[in-house]
């Protein structure tokens, strides 16, 4: 019923969608938006100053042992004398590119499985959603360890480019759903009946109507790909060389930061990162409430 | 017998109010059964909501409805809860998805009636005779909705909700999701139930006017969120005074007539925005006879017996 | 049903065929050497290198043509010969991966099925009690949010190392060896508990957040509509909106299994809990790789169980599958 009702107010308004000033209303009020936007950008802030104000090398052994934060070390120092700020600093920086960089790659290749499989559908979209249900099953950590442990050098991104090849699939399951229920409508049949080809047709009908749901998979990739990023550092197939936050927390825990007492080691780096997903699901949330006006409080 | 008066009923969006049914005033008698037609957003849905169903963001704004000389408590969900389905009830527009897609049918229909403190073995022979006159096997107790096609749930579905005898009944939309002869069908069945007393006053909400034709004993129009016209249905179709009517029905296609030589003759212009309505007759920017008296709201007044207008014109 | 079922079976099947092959195809495809790196890192161990120089020409095969391989690989499979560990030389894999496992399922078994079980019952309750929704709902995000290892690591440093409540590593005290007494038990759990607490609290975010907004969307739905529209009373309508709004849950708890296995790694990691994951961690540091292939296709194995056992649940439930009315 809310439905109907839902829909004859918007009979009834009978005005020319301002959807972009709309959208923008909408998005500036909404709270979790702008919590989860706030926090986001105060990491990217972070992730690109950050660095310069890091005063040592992150790996060199520049302090006493194993001290606590200090005015002239600000997180304090492992129990090899590095400076846990700096290596906090280039690690939020490496984690949010890895973030990027798988969530891109991973979003890409769902968009592309999953526009051509449901546009297609038939034996295409048979072959291609198999494909997807048996990646899908098989644990994505599983396979990046498999992956990482005989790969003799590991950087941020080669770890982005697996993380990304084996998180697509349920982004492509996700938009193949989305592009079923877009391909029958009439703008899109008319568009077929004009004898345009499929790629034209899906990049210019079909895709533009997905971007604020491509906006949403895009943002639940990034944080998949820094939990899994994290995960992996954290088991020791972390980036052989560079820092990280997981690898930061794997040394930690590598070298007794536990057993010694030094919250400063062991804490930073995952309450970094459970902030960094924190916020992007809520940012994820927020965006829905936006796009999507059945659930937006009125 | 439902009277309803002057009830006004607005939407709430973030913009204020959308006046979407304005100072609605009418009956319907025992045994009538009324259709209420008009273009999409003109406030018919709205209307027939709220004598149910009224939540946000629907907002009670003013008026009263009376049945069977009873007040109906519209503007609160709690209050009119004791009403539904006994008094009042609905057959959906979305009857199609109506059931719960994980109960067997009399399954859901027992819990359903249980919870109106009405005994499921009791009701049962006479919730069979009624599958049997919709033309649905007792089996269709035993089976999940999903078994059952289009036609077959939208049966069920009238079958359900007319299941305590209600005063009134409101059909919205359920002819809309079907093919031409199922149509007929189910109309035909609206006026079986009427004639069998398994319903006294029927509401059937629909833009689509010419199926009133058959089975409505009167058609109430409505325009913008007013009341345009309510008469026997033979007079709106033959004698018709509102503007806003005759040239409704003048864009029915006519049987035996060729569209080459009558076009079909669309209403020009659009509905005026509710939001902040013009004042006055809304329909007087699209209406070919306005006149300088339209800046006033005519009032709805019987102008022979059972015949109310709202139109300067008419009067 | 049975169609239901054969197709799913067909596709665990084809999982199972695809994983094996990659857990075959990595080593010897990768970019570089990885047999070269395998034999040049593990110089340190005379008698593991000796042992393994000849095992690794005999595992590998080099001289075979590659189908060969392929084939000798299923074979050494079903035999359950999944080579000979390093780190724990000269133990097989499939000794040490079947001494790990009980604790796997002794720690994710509750901890899935509670997390579950109290999410859901939480997250219904959220979608109608207002306060509850205003405080469930952002934690909920910030558990789901936090990696697993770092909640770990926060109740670790919190209830093992500040305040000495429960052991910060391993199954059981080392003075005990395992056996059946009171304070043997006792202390299993003691040990068993903060890896648990974790695990479950992360899920339980994940669930109650899934609940809540499944139930919503079901009290917005049609049949919901309808049934108010007819005075049904709240309880109906709940009732039946929490049982149809828990069939996505099951689905879910299948979906989410790749994501409960990378938390069981990691939480074994931290409490250096002996199951799969705390031995995939010494693996990768041993740089035994037959062991890290062994979790791997017992972590697929694990997996492809517990799919096929919600999918027998999920046909108990829900009747369009049992009708055979949709495809997947």
């Amino acid at each position: 019923m809310e439905r109907e009702v839902l829909q004859e107010v918007e009979e009834l308004k009978q005005l020319p969608r301002p959807i972009r000033s709309e959208f923008v209303y909408f998005a500036w009020r909404n709270t979790k938006l702008r919590i989860g936007v706030s926090i986001l950008l105060l990491f990217v802030i972070f992730a690109i100053v950050g660095p310069f104000f890091a005063k040592y090398d992150p790996h060199a052994y520049i302090g006493p042992m194993g001290a606590p934060p200090s005015r002239e070390y600000w997180m304090g120092t492992t129990t090899f004398g590095q400076d846990v700020f700096s290596q906090f600093a280039h690690g939020t920086r490496s984690t949010l590119i890895v973030g990027v960089l798988g969530g891109c790659l991973g979003t890409m290749i769902g968009i592309l499985i999953g526009l051509f499989s449901g546009y297609r559908g038939g034996l295409v979209d048979e072959f291609l959603n198999m494909i997807t249900n048996i990646v899908l099953i098989i644990p994505t950590l599983a396979v990046l360890i498999i992956i990482a442990t005989y790969l003799e050098v590991r950087g941020i991104l080669t770890q982005s480019v697996f993380i990304g090849c084996t998180a697509w699939p349920w982004a492509a399951r996700a938009i193949r759903a989305q592009t079923f229920s877009l391909r029958v409508r009439e703008f899109v049949d008319l568009a077929r009946m004009s004898g345009r080809n499929s790629l034209n047709i899906i990049l210019t009908e079909i895709a533009p109507n997905m971007m604020s749901y491509l906006l949403l998979v895009f943002i639940l990739q990034f944080g998949g790909a820094v939990l899994n990023a994290a995960t992996l550092d954290f088991i020791g197939l972390g980036p052989t060389r560079g820092v990280s936050l997981g690898l930061i927390m794997n040394n930690a825990v590598l070298w007794a930061a536990l057993q010694l007492g030094q919250w400063w080691w062991l804490l930073p780096p995952g309450a970094a990162i459970a902030a960094i997903v924190g916020a992007l699901y809520i940012t994820n949330v927020g965006l829905d409430e936006v796009f999507n006006p059945k659930l937006r409080e009125m | 017998m439902l009277q309803v008066e002057n009830l006004t009923v607005y939407y709430k969006t973030i913009r204020g109010y959308v006046q979407a049914l304005e100072q609605a005033t009418f009956k319907i008698a025992d045994g009538e059964i009324m259709g209420l037609a008009g273009e999409s957003g003109c406030g018919k849905t709205t209307l027939g909501h709220s004598l149910i169903y009224l939540r946000p963001p629907m907002n009670y704004i003013g008026g009263r409805v009376v049945l069977d000389g009873q007040e109906l408590p519209i503007w609160d969900m709690e209050k009119m809860r004791e009403f539904r389905y006994r008094h009042v009830s609905l057959i959906p527009q979305y009857a199609m998805n109506a059931l719960n897609p994980t109960r067997k049918i009399g399954r859901m229909i027992a819990e359903l009636l249980e919870s109106r403190g009405v005994n499921y073995n009791d009701v049962l022979p006479e919730l069979k005779r009624r599958l049997d006159l919709v033309q649905l096997t007792h089996d269709v107790l035993k089976m999940y909705p999903i078994e059952l096609s289009g036609g077959m749930k939208q049966r069920t579905v009238m079958v359900v909700s007319t299941l305590l005898n209600p005063s009134l009944l409101i059909a919205d939309e359920i002819t809309s999701a079907l093919d031409v002869s199922t149509q007929k069908a189910v109309c035909e069945m609206l006026v079986e139930f009427r004639d069998r007393g398994f319903v006294k006053s029927t509401i059937i909400i629909t833009h689509d006017i010419s199926i009133l034709y058959q089975i409505a004993d009167s058609i109430l129009v409505m325009y913008a969120g007013q009341l345009s016209e309510k008469a026997p249905s033979e007079i709106i179709f033959r004698d018709a005074r509102h503007p806003y009517t005759r040239l409704l029905i003048g864009s029915l296609p006519k049987v035996g007539v060729r569209y080459r030589e009558e076009r079909l003759r669309g209403i020009p212009g659009s509905p005026p925005q509710l939001l902040n309505p013009p004042p006055g007759c809304r329909f007087r920017e699209r209406c070919p006879v306005a006149f300088d008296r339209c800046v006033e709201v005519p009032p709805f007044l019987e102008i022979s017996p059972g015949h109310f207008v709202a139109c300067w014109r008419a009067y | 049903m049975v169609r239901y079922l054969g197709r799913k079976i067909f596709i665990y099947l084809l999982t199972f065929f695809v994983a094996v092959t990659i857990d075959w195809l990595i080593p010897r495809f990768m970019p570089g050497d990885p047999i070269g790196m395998l034999l040049s890192r593990i110089g340190s161990r005379p008698e593991a290198f000796k042992y393994l120089y000849t095992y690794y020409v005999q595992a590998f095969q080099l001289d075979v043509p590659l189908w060969q391989q392929y084939v000798n690989f299923w074979k050494g499979l079903f035999q359950g010969d999944l080579g000979v560990s390093i780190w724990m030389y000269p133990q097989p894999v499939m000794t040490i991966i079947r001494r790990a496992i009980p604790y796997d399922i002794f720690l994710l078994l509750p901890a899935i099925l509670l997390s579950w079980f109290a999410g859901n019952h939480v997250g219904a309750l959220a979608a109608r009690i207002r306060w509850l929704d205003n405080t469930i709902l952002p934690l909920g995000y910030l558990l789901t949010a936090t990696p697993y290892m770092w909640l770990a690591l926060v109740l670790v440093w919190f209830l093992g190392n500040q305040t000495n409540l429960f052991p910060i590593a391993g199954a059981y005290s080392p003075q005990y060896r395992p056996h059946l007494s009171l304070t043997f038990i006792l202390d299993v759990l003691h040990h068993w508990f903060l890896p648990f607490l974790s695990l479950f609290l992360v899920m339980f975010g994940g669930w109650a957040i899934g609940m809540r907004n499944m139930i919503i969307y079901e009290l917005e739905s049609d049949y919901s509509r309808y049934l108010e529209a007819l005075g049904t009373p709240q309880y109906l309508i709940r009732r039946y909106a929490f049982r149809n709004a828990m069939l996505p849950q099951i689905t879910g708890l299948a979906l989410q299994l790749g994501g409960i296995v990378a938390g069981a790694v990691a939480t074994e990691v931290v409490f250096a809990y002996p199951g799969i994951g705390y031995i995939i961690l010494n693996a990768v540091q041993n740089k035994d790789y037959f062991l890290v292939q062994g979790c791997f296709l017992f972590i697929i194995l694990g997996v492809l169980i517990a799919n096929f056992l919600i999918d027998l649940v999920y046909v108990l439930v829900d009747p369009r599958t049992r009708l055979g009315m949709t495809g997947e």
